[in-house]
């Protein structure tokens, strides 16, 4: 009986009138968790009740902290009916569960009903006593924090980085139960909501225990997602990466807990008992590896600088020689294709853990089992790296599945639901074991294709479903890379085949650039040059990938949002007939988006792609298709070559012409991109790109690397290729001549294809767009932040449903909604739209759904522009900083031109930086009050202003110091008595920023409180009154957003980052007046504060400052 | 092929303010973009119709929702829906309660009644308001009038806390207030000259010296209601008029101070006798409810058009009006000083105010 968890309700404010008949209410409130219910006095006649309840205490089970949310019901007493439910709040109480994060939650919450919205709010006190539990066989994982967060956590470093995590739990979804026929939609409703709450709640805890096995401490770049599959049930699923994070205070030095075994340490020895840390010897510069009970490895040479038994030698050649080992026992060695040296690896590796896991396997046999499946899949979730993880960068891997979902559990039945009476859990037992096993398979194929690039792990790893009725297809996507691995754990990779990457190290800048495979053995047909930054390594010619661009990376201007949309119609079918029919489909859909990034990337005259993210979306009669990708130029690979136009008939002389004046075009929109985004390589590598080599060749040559239609359902998307002729590898960096790219236009559709090319339009000026974290080539962010989420449905009329009408609407679609997003935000010039999600869908046959999440920065242009003539290649790279107190002085080489090269960069970067914080802002409408600080100094002026006596009013806000000077006792024309001064700048709401970026600008994260994962159901029977769809999703997803910043200002927050909108669901039926949307949000609630301050004010006391001078002046 | 739903909603509300006025004066979605189109805000960003269409629809739902919480804007301060910073927050409270001084010239002194409600629509057309935006002003002084009519103390003071209004504007309710829960007259013909400004400046003079709070500030109603005590005591005022040595006295203390120091002196001394019974017997009449909603017409009629016809200057009103006033003191026989004081004093103010073409 490991916790206490206690409640108090203080008060309500703003409730609904529920009794007409007095225009007040008479409420109390419900405390509910697991099965027992509390509940308050009724407080009468009152709209703004004072219950100062007293503290409720349940005793409970650590696992069912983390499974249960507290659930509170404000209702309404009536003597004779029964009583009305007016709202509810649920209450995730995991984040107080880890003794870092947040100690209390107290604030105010909207009271949400899922029909009318939020009514109004109510004050509560939440507590958590924890007891210690060392049961080594319990189910809870309390402590382990999780981060949605997709790169180490700002104020935490990494010790060492485990490996991939997954969980499922499969439900039957009780909007589909018998039961719903007779209940209320509010009931339904809540028992979704509820349902989903616990399984997510089920899923983290146990994703945790799995991170404890591991010996870890947290889970990064958490991503949990809902597939609701209907009548075949609802499925929470998540994927994380497991680490052991340290905690970096400024006062001591980092340090880990290296030389207790993650395996044998107590699971939450990291977290529970912060103080342990301090007892330890310092060892910064441990080395993950060191960690690891004594293997064979470990005899190796060992540095003098340490004392064994840990072992941190110089990782570089230490690791060399240490792969050598690994390989000179593998049958397969040398530098050949590393795709298959893994499996016959096998019996190697099953050695190498028994010895490894001896202490592990004493815990029982699942949990190896775990272990083995975290070396199985080697995938990293995460999509922003400490400098000198990344060794090098393969390419994007993907794999998508298409299956029916089996309406199962009772196929005699058939539709009926009214039979399934049965126990959720008895019906659904199996099921996990299905979903696990599709995953599974999609797993396996991404790490083959992995493979088939020479590399070791699948970096920025997500994964996705789209369902449409019974089809439902699984994707999954990453990017295949070979990483460091001194910071992974002992045979989390199989560093087989890679060896030779370390004799020679990469410089820091171009390293994750080179090629991983082997130039004489390429998984694919590839231009291969010598990398235009060192010189001494190969580089392709295009880089795609799923991860942020690495922070330390050079890059040739500035970057810019590229998006690949496409339209497929189908036939409707059903069953066996229809998944078929879509997975013969989904290769030409890859196929053809990749050729739209291909070539809108080289008419920007780009050469990489970072954050790729591919979308297919399956409606009844169309596919949909949306990449979106950041396009950079990186300097350390080649020019891109232009694009060619060529005609079928060369003949025919209307053609000719008509071709010519395409070529003009792209030519100069090619020109016109390169200065929009200041693309001027450094001429000493420069090839003219202006000089186009025409190689006429056949489109079709294109097809190497990129999927052929085949009989498989799922495929592959290998890095596809322009074309190379000739295999030429002798390289020359000189060599003059560039190959372009050819289109040709042999029909109608190839030339709307180039048209299509050509109409997206760049962003007007002061704009710039992307869907990285930053925008590459931007250094001077000020604190100006807009967050927004925009949601447009675009109903199809019959006339125009052909590919290419369907394909120029959708992509109308998109760039209309980025015009509006230009529009709305122009108030904010200079700013960048950042993290631009977009996600696609089709609720119903003619429906396209668009839902955009993205943050809209503002940055100092004239800096940037000073920087950009100073230093054209230099990433900035101040906010790895804290990052790079990884270990670093092992690898000689690597990490001191890593450090060197951080730390020229980085200066110039922070002296700029911190002028400007205090610095005018660009008057953006976000920005007044933007930060905390701001706002708390705000409140300090207003509270002056109530206490002095005060006849002048509020215009003060905006300047404080005026308003100041004017209340300053005026002469009035009477003396009257003053009653308190409603001050209204002092708002009682504080502000909370929200971002699905990692970071605020301007700002440092000194606390991570938890993680915030939401999901909110609301419906309406009176569609119209409440201002039709629009006005309802409007209305629903302020209330998100709302919800979303009382929590975690009740968590003593003032920020969300990370933020992301996984789900919104919306189903309509205008006819009935009707509409019901789904809303899944989550993201990590932090403090910051403003980069030059050193401590934060404690809010506790502000606050009480602020109660008290107003009681004074009342 | 239609847009079945559009949204964007900002973590902290996006408001224009130019769009923000097109609904208040009760511009529809289309004729908002059409004024914003002539604008030319389609110059900046590369904007089409189609986006600013969006845009509009966006901010005036949200504005929609926002209404309800102007309706109380101490709960805009600490709502959550809405994450607004304060400066915008008092520029939505600000020009939500602000009005057309042409509407509210035409409503002043009348009933806040539904029947006046019923009217709105002939005074939109009358003064180019639109009936949306007529509806918002009236039930602003509406709910204003309601919220202020039941508490204790000042009555700008009130108003500003409850509304978080400006002084200026804070100042202008209270005169509208005045104005209704008194229903002076203000629509005849001859008080068309006169703007709103006059009216509330005359308000705030009246509620400064002529109510209950004037003397005492924890009274029910205090800024509201006229003192029927003083109204009772200046029928003892009629003296100066009843009095024919009284009279006389007066008179001949107001030309010896006059004489010479005005062009106008000659119509001064012929009026002296008629101006002066003008505003003693307004004075003396106001007891009567209907007297008192009469009371800017009497002023007018009475002392303001006579002197306008013998072509007064406004330094002629000043100096004949201090004179008028001090005189009275010099008078031995005449013992309602006090009384005298706080009367001229508002009296002298509204003339000044109201002297004008």
């Amino acid at each position: 009986m490991p916790g206490k968890l206690k409640a108090k309700i203080v008060a309500g404010r703003h409730l609904p009138v529920m009794d007409r008949a007095s225009d007040l209410t008479d409420a109390f409130v419900e405390v509910k968790f697991g099965n027992t219910t509390f509940k308050t006095d009724v407080c009468p006649k009152s709209l703004n009740p004072q219950w100062n309840s007293e503290w409720f205490k349940f005793e409970v089970d650590d696992e069912d902290l983390q499974d249960e949310p507290l659930q509170i019901t404000v209702l309404d007493h009536d003597t004779y009916s029964a009583n009305d439910a007016i709202g509810k709040v649920y209450i995730d109480i995991d984040p107080l569960l880890y003794s870092e994060a947040a100690s209390v939650i107290s604030g105010w919450f909207p009271i949400y009903d899922t029909i009318h919205g939020i009514r109004g709010e109510i004050n509560i006190l939440v507590k958590v006593e924890l007891f210690n539990d060392l049961n080594r066989f319990r189910q809870s994982s309390c402590g382990v924090k999780f981060f949605c967060t997709t790169a180490i956590p700002r104020c935490y470093r990494a010790a060492m980085v485990h490996g991939f995590v997954e969980e499922l739990v499969v439900n039957e979804d009780p909007e589909y139960q018998w039961i719903d026929r007779i209940r209320t939609p509010r009931a339904s409703n809540e028992a979704r909501q509820r349902l989903i709450s616990l399984m997510s709640g089920e899923l983290q805890r146990k994703i945790g225990l799995k991170v404890l096995e591991m010996g870890g401490n947290a889970v990064v770049g958490y991503l949990q997602c809902f597939d609701l599959e209907g009548e075949s049930g609802l499925v929470v699923r998540a994927i994380g990466t497991a680490c052991t994070l340290d905690k970096l205070s400024s006062g001591s030095a980092p340090n880990t807990n290296t030389h207790i075994h993650p395996n044998t340490a107590p699971a939450s020895n990291a977290c529970n008992s912060p103080s342990k840390d301090g007892k330890e010897p310092v060892f910064g510069e441990d080395l993950p590896l060191s960690s690891g009970p004594p293997t064979p490895f470990r005899a190796l040479p060992t540095s003098s600088s340490s004392p064994p038994p840990f072992s941190p030698c110089k990782p570089c050649s230490r690791q060399s020689s240490s792969s050598d080992t690994d390989l000179s026992l593998t049958p397969k060695t040398g530098m050949g294709s590393g795709g298959s040296a893994g499996k016959e690896a096998g019996p190697l590796k099953t050695l190498l853990r028994q010895q490894t896991q001896t202490a592990l396997e004493q815990r029982g046999a699942s949990s190896s089992g775990l272990l083995l499946n975290a070396r199985e899949f080697p995938f990293f979730t995460l999509t922003s790296f400490p400098a000198g993880f990344l060794v090098h960068v393969g390419g994007v891997v993907s794999a998508r599945s298409v299956k029916l979902l089996d309406r199962i559990h009772n196929p005699a039945l058939g539709n009926t639901r009214s039979y399934k009476l049965l126990d959720w859990n008895s019906v659904t037992a199996d099921e996990p074991e299905t979903r696990d096993a599709w995953w599974e398979e999609i797993r396996q194929e991404i790490k083959s294709h992995a493979k088939a690039l020479g590399c070791h792990a699948v970096v920025g790893y997500s994964e996705s479903t789209s369902i449409c009725e019974e089809v439902c297809i699984l994707s999954a996507s990453g990017t295949a890379a070979i990483l460091n691995p001194r910071y992974m754990r002992e045979g989390c990779l199989d560093i087989g085949s890679t060896d030779h990457r370390f004799e020679e190290p990469s410089p820091p800048s171009c390293g994750f650039c080179h090629i991983p495979y082997d130039e004489f053995n390429m998984p694919f047909p590839a231009q291969l040059t010598y990398c235009y930054h060192c010189r001494r390594q190969k580089v392709p010619d295009v880089l795609f990938t799923t991860i942020d661009l690495p922070p330390e990376a050079s890059v040739t201007g500035k970057g810019c949002l590229i998006q690949a949309r496409l339209c497929r119609l189908k036939k409707k079918a059903q069953g066996e007939v229809n998944a078929t029919a879509i997975s013969n489909l989904l290769p030409f859909m890859e196929y053809e988006l990749h050729t739209q990034l291909m070539n809108k990337l080289k008419l920007r005259s780009m050469n990489a792609l970072f954050c790729l993210h591919i979308q297919i979306s399956v409606g009844e009669n169309m596919l949909l298709g949306l990449a979106s990708a950041t396009g950079v130029y990186l300097t350390a690979l080649p020019a891109p070559g232009g694009i060619q136009i060529a005609g079928k008939t060369p003949g025919d002389l209307s053609n000719e012409h008509h071709i010519l004046t395409i070529q003009k075009r792209i030519n100069d929109t090619i020109a016109k991109n390169k200065e929009l985004y200041q693309i001027n390589p450094p001429k000493l590598f420069v090839l003219d790109p202006e000089v186009f080599g025409v190689i006429n060749m056949e489109l079709t040559e294109e097809t190497v690397g990129s999927p052929i239609p085949e009989p498989r359902q799922r495929h592959r998307l290998l890095r596809s290729h322009s074309e190379s002729s000739d295999e030429l590898s002798e390289l020359d960096l000189s060599h003059g001549k560039k190959d372009a790219f050819v289109l040709e236009i042999d029909d109608t559709d190839a030339l709307e294809d180039i048209h299509s090319l050509l109409t997206d339009a760049s962003p007007p000026t002061g704009f710039y767009s992307c869907n990285t974290e930053i925008m590459p080539g931007i250094f001077n962010w000020t604190s100006g932040v807009q967050m927004f989420t925009s949601v447009r449905v675009l109903r199809l009329s019959n006339a125009n449903l052909t590919n290419q009408g369907l394909n120029k609407t959708f992509t109308d679609l998109c760039e209309n909604l980025l015009k509006s997003f230009y529009f709305k935000l122009r108030s904010m010039i200079p700013c960048c739209l950042c993290h631009l999600k977009f996600t696609v869908a089709v609720p119903e046959e003619e429906l396209i759904q668009v839902t955009v999440t993205a943050v809209a920065m503002t940055f100092d242009k004239d800096q940037s522009q000073e920087k950009l003539t100073e230093k054209p290649t230099t990433k900035g790279s101040t906010e790895t900083e804290e990052q790079l107190q990884f270990p670093l002085e092992l690898s000689t080489d690597l990490s001191t031109n890593m450090q060197t090269s951080n730390k020229i960069s980085g200066v110039p970067e922070s002296t700029t930086v911190s002028p400007r914080a205090a610095s005018v802002d660009y008057g953006s409408f976000a920005d007044r009050c933007s930060t905390w600080l701001e706002l708390l100094k705000m409140k300090a002026h207003t509270i002056r202003r109530g206490s002095v006596k005060t006849s002048r009013r509020t215009q003060s806000l905006a300047h404080p110091v005026s308003s100041l000077d004017r209340s300053s006792p005026l002469p009035e024309g009477r003396s009257r008595s003053l009653r308190s001064n409603r001050s209204f700048g002092g708002s009682s709401v504080p502000v909370v920023k929200m971002t699905p970026v990692s970071f605020l600008p301007g700002t440092r994260i000194i606390k991570y409180l938890g993680i915030i994962n939401m999901f909110f159901i609301r419906e309406t029977t009176s569609l119209r009154e409440e201002g039709g769809i629009s006005g309802f999703l409007h209305s629903f997803i302020a209330e998100v957003f709302a919800m979303v910043r009382a929590h975690v200002a009740a968590l003593g927050g003032n920020a969300v980052v990370s933020y992301s909108m996984k789900e919104c669901v919306l189903m309509e039926n205008p006819n009935k007046n009707q509409a019901q949307c789904l809303i899944n949000v989550s993201g990590d609630a932090v403090i910051c504060v403003r980069e030059t301050d050193q401590e934060p004010p404690s809010v506790a006391n502000i606050g009480q400052t602020c109660c008290s001078s107003a009681d004074g002046a009342t | 092929m239609a847009v079945e739903l559009d949204v964007f909603v900002g973590n902290t509300t996006i408001m224009d303010e130019e769009v923000y006025q097109l609904w208040l004066d009760g511009y529809t979605v289309n004729d908002a973009v059409k004024v914003r189109m002539e604008g030319g805000v389609m110059d900046e960003c590369e904007a089409s119709a189609d986006v600013l269409q969006s845009d509009t629809m966006d901010q005036y739902r949200t504005f929609q929702m926002c209404e309800r919480l102007l309706h109380s804007p101490a709960k805009l301060a600490n709502q959550l829906l809405f994450q607004i910073p304060p400066h915008r927050q008092a520029m939505l409270i600000e020009r939500y309660y602000a009005f057309d001084d042409a509407f509210v010239r035409e409503v002043l002194g009348k009933k806040l009644s539904k029947g006046t409600k019923k009217d709105l629509d002939d005074i939109g057309a009358k003064t180019g308001v639109t009936l949306k935006s007529c509806r918002r002003q009236f039930d602003n002084f509406k709910r204003v009038f309601k919220v202020v009519e039941e508490l204790k103390g000042p009555l700008v003071e009130n108003i500003r806390h409850h509304f978080l209004l400006s002084d200026k504007l804070a100042r202008d309710y209270a005169a509208i207030v005045f104005f209704a829960n008194n229903r002076f007259e203000t629509g005849k013909r001859k008080l068309q000259y006169l703007t709103f400004q006059d009216f509330a400046f005359c308000a705030g003079q009246l509620i400064n010296s002529w109510t209950v709070g004037a003397l005492d500030n924890q009274v029910e109603d205090m800024d509201v209601d006229l003192d029927k005590e003083f109204l009772q005591e200046l029928k003892e005022l009629k003296i100066l008029i009843s009095d024919k040595d009284l009279l006389d006295q007066h008179k001949s203390l107001v030309c010896t101070a006059l004489r010479g120091k005005t062009k106008a002196f000659n119509e001064m001394e012929a009026n002296f006798k008629n101006l002066s019974r003008g505003l003693v017997n307004i004075a003396a009449k106001l007891t009567n409810t209907k007297d008192v909603r009469d009371f800017f017409i009497d002023l007018v009629e009475k002392f303001i058009e006579p002197c306008r016809s013998d072509r007064w200057t406004a330094g002629d009103m000043r100096l004949y009006l201090t004179h008028y006033t001090n005189s009275a003191h010099i008078l031995d026989t005449f013992k309602h000083q006090v009384v005298w004081d706080r009367y001229m004093g508002v009296i002298k103010s509204c003339i000044f105010k109201m002297y004008h073409d």
